[in-house]
């Protein structure tokens, strides 16, 4: 390919990763590559095991094969004490926003505070309004998650993430089951907050528009292996046929419309079976 | 975090009333106000056959409860029933040739260790022994004992 | 034939390997008491959403059940003419096995399944796994308190659900039916040993809120994560529970009233 080289002053790197759920492969043999400052994403067709990688790169999964350093450390072989010391730097935003159900939305920006730092409780409010402000939600403060669109919950849960001042994001389909204004809302916000608090985000998503608007760079994953690389523009001249498909949303094309089955006439014309 | 004065209070009178009801179950249900809260002496009785008498089987005098059996062992050299019996400190006033006899409370009842008081002005302390005994009525022997006796007197 | 002895064979590597699990889970939880020790305000919310709530289901069925007692008894009592020892018995029924045993199956019911439900739900929902991203150990955040609270709780509602069914008795049996009031207590009182009925039963108690408060938020925790796989969790807990309670028991009161 005569795409540009990954690139090299990586926060996150992963290499030669291997992950198998069951008898099927979720990847095999993949590296990738995150550089610092920039927002850096992973497109694929559901069920590619994006997610899986997030928590690879998390440490919440082990690999059977291939390592996974962040920030210069080994995720797999750390201790237990040094794995959290780093989660505490890696912010991550589910798909669900993972919101505590029991705790008003104060209550959940300041979750990671009061369990990790012994700030004053007048300190703690500062912060979390400010982190509150930036997400735009400040006014939400005493809502319960379940009185919360899932645009909002996604939006607290970004102030969440980014309440210990990360140095990383990772983003599970932020845009996923969105309306058209909060996605452009978290858009904007993805970008804002990368630029502003020069974090490194990561962004698992298949919504092409908004993920292609604002990454620096885009892997593309099909069935394990990673069919593409490249800046959002080399993406879009990819000459790989499943790439195209994948970016323009063709029902048919190397990934079938159809799951594999035995011949339609056949099928059809075998009378007397149950299925 | 959610706390609320009204939660703590309502944990406070839940563990209360719980500690409540094991204080309950333990002075107004069992015995442990009446016994084990005074100090006891020990003393010894020995009896030909002890009968259906068992470990905590009340000790009586005059028909109130002062103590309890706190052991029952066969002594192989005189082929005797050795009974411990634990007596309440504050009846320390007992005669050192009390008799002790088992009884039975009623005719189905318990058995349980009867002290009649003597006439001695020394008084039983810890480790003596009460030389006077009475053993258990077997019921069974009675009875064989008076059937026989009946048969006899009608010959 | 081979198909069954397959069969057979696999099932029991999965639930000895359930069993592992579960032990692994039992040793985290118990592993994160001593951080719960340091921060009583979770301790505190988790006894009240255990055990107040459960108060009320506890002395209502407790008193109930004292009354029922007072009233089979003296039936079956007064055949033998001793109506006198009704207290006793009434008594010595809750203090070893009422007590303990229907207080603990009450408990998984009205607890253990609210317990497996939360922890399942918050598994689908991805707190957990949130949590364990924001570098908060979830066993100790969450499950290592509800545990504790369990196992605080039971005993205390155990002894709630006997103290307030002996009284029922009394109710019945002196209110009701005209058995003497001091005869009530006074035999009871001659008849029940300290060490051997009340601190037996709530041994038993404190087994029992173990058992049950490991069972309910080890389903919890191990449930598939899906609507199906959390109510199928709540289910189990409920039985599984009483299971263990009802075989325990019996263990138990072999090992305690055996040898008298």
């Amino acid at each position: 390919m005569a795409n540009s080289a990954p690139p090299k002053n990586s926060l996150v790197s992963v290499q030669n990763l291997s992950f198998s759920r069951g008898k099927k492969k979720i990847f095999d043999d993949i590296s990738l590559e995150f550089e610092r400052g920039k927002i850096t994403a992973i497109m694929g067709p559901s069920g590619t095991g994006k997610t899986t990688l997030l928590k690879l790169i998390g440490g919440q999964l082990f690999p059977e094969q291939g390592t996974v350093i962040v920030d210069g450390n080994n995720v797999h072989r750390l201790r237990r004490a040094e794995l959290y010391d780093l989660r505490k730097r890696m912010g991550m935003l589910f798909q669900s926003g993972a919101l505590l159900t029991d705790m008003n939305v104060f209550d959940n920006v300041a979750f990671p505070l009061r369990e990790h730092t012994h700030l004053p409780e007048s300190m703690i409010r500062t912060l979390v309004l400010m982190k509150l402000q930036a997400v735009g939600l400040r006014g939400a403060r005493q809502l319960m998650p379940n009185e919360l669109s899932g645009g909002m919950a996604r939006r607290i849960a970004l102030a969440r993430a980014i309440a210990l001042d990360p140095m990383m994001i990772m983003y599970d389909e932020p845009f996923t089951g969105q309306d058209p204004i909060s996605k452009g809302a978290l858009v904007q916000l993805i970008q804002s907050l990368n630029n502003i608090l020069g974090l490194t985000s990561i962004i698992v998503s298949h919504d092409v528009q908004e993920t292609a608007a604002i990454a620096d760079y885009i892997y593309v994953l099909s069935e394990g292996k990673i069919v593409g690389q490249g800046t959002p523009k080399e993406i879009e001249q990819s000459p790989s046929e499943w790439v195209q498909q994948f970016m323009n949303g063709a029902p048919d094309g190397p990934v079938h419309f159809h799951y594999p089955a035995k011949d339609y006439v056949d099928d059809l014309l075998s009378t007397g079976k149950r299925y | 975090m959610q706390h609320s004065n009204t939660q703590d209070t309502l944990v406070g009178l839940f563990v209360a009333s719980g500690l409540v009801g094991l204080f309950f179950l333990a002075m107004q249900v069992s015995n442990l106000s009446s016994f084990t809260a005074h100090d006891s002496y020990t003393v010894t009785a020995r009896f030909s056959n002890s009968g259906g008498l068992k470990v905590k089987s009340p000790v009586s005098a005059a028909g109130v409860k002062i103590g309890r059996v706190t052991a029952i062992s066969f002594d192989p050299k005189t082929y005797q029933s050795v009974v411990q019996l634990s007596i309440d400190k504050q009846y320390n006033t007992l005669p050192n040739d009390t008799s002790a006899s088992v009884f039975t409370a009623g005719l189905l009842g318990e058995q349980y260790v009867n002290l009649d008081a003597g006439g001695s002005d020394d008084f039983l302390t810890e480790g003596s022994e009460i030389e006077i005994t009475q053993s258990a009525i077997i019921l069974e022997k009675a009875l064989g004992q008076f059937l026989f006796k009946s048969a006899e007197e009608k010959k | 034939m081979t198909e069954f002895l397959q069969q057979l064979g696999k099932n029991t590597h999965t639930s000895f390997t359930k069993l592992g699990r579960a032990s692994f889970f039992l040793l985290q939880t118990l592993s994160g008491i001593l951080s719960v020790l340091a921060r009583p305000r979770l301790l505190l919310n988790q006894l009240y959403s255990v055990g107040v709530l459960s108060f009320l289901i506890i002395t209502i069925s407790g008193l109930f059940v004292g009354m029922v007692l007072g009233l089979q008894g003296y039936y079956i009592l007064s055949d033998f003419g001793a109506e006198e020892t009704l207290g006793v018995m009434v008594a010595a029924s809750l203090v070893r096995e009422l007590g303990p045993v229907v207080s603990a199956l009450l408990f998984a019911g009205r607890a253990g399944s609210a317990l497996t439900a939360e922890i399942g739900l918050m598994k689908a929902t991805e707190q957990l796994s949130g949590m364990e991203m924001m570098a908060v150990d979830p066993i100790k955040r969450i499950i290592s308190p509800r545990f504790l609270a369990g196992l605080l709780s039971m005993p205390l509602l155990a002894a709630l659900f006997s103290a307030i069914g002996i009284i029922g008795g009394q109710l019945v049996g002196s209110g009701l039916l005209g058995v003497d009031e001091g005869a009530y207590w006074s035999q009871m009182q001659s008849n029940l040993d300290f060490k051997d009925d009340i601190i037996n039963g709530v041994i038993k108690s404190i087994v029992f809120g173990f058992v049950t408060s490991w069972i309910a938020l080890f389903e919890g925790y191990d449930a598939i994560p899906t609507s199906e796989g959390v109510s199928r969790a709540t289910t189990r807990t409920v039985v599984n529970s009483a299971f263990t309670i009802l075989g325990l028991d019996f263990i138990l009161t072999a090992l305690m009233f055996g040898d008298n």
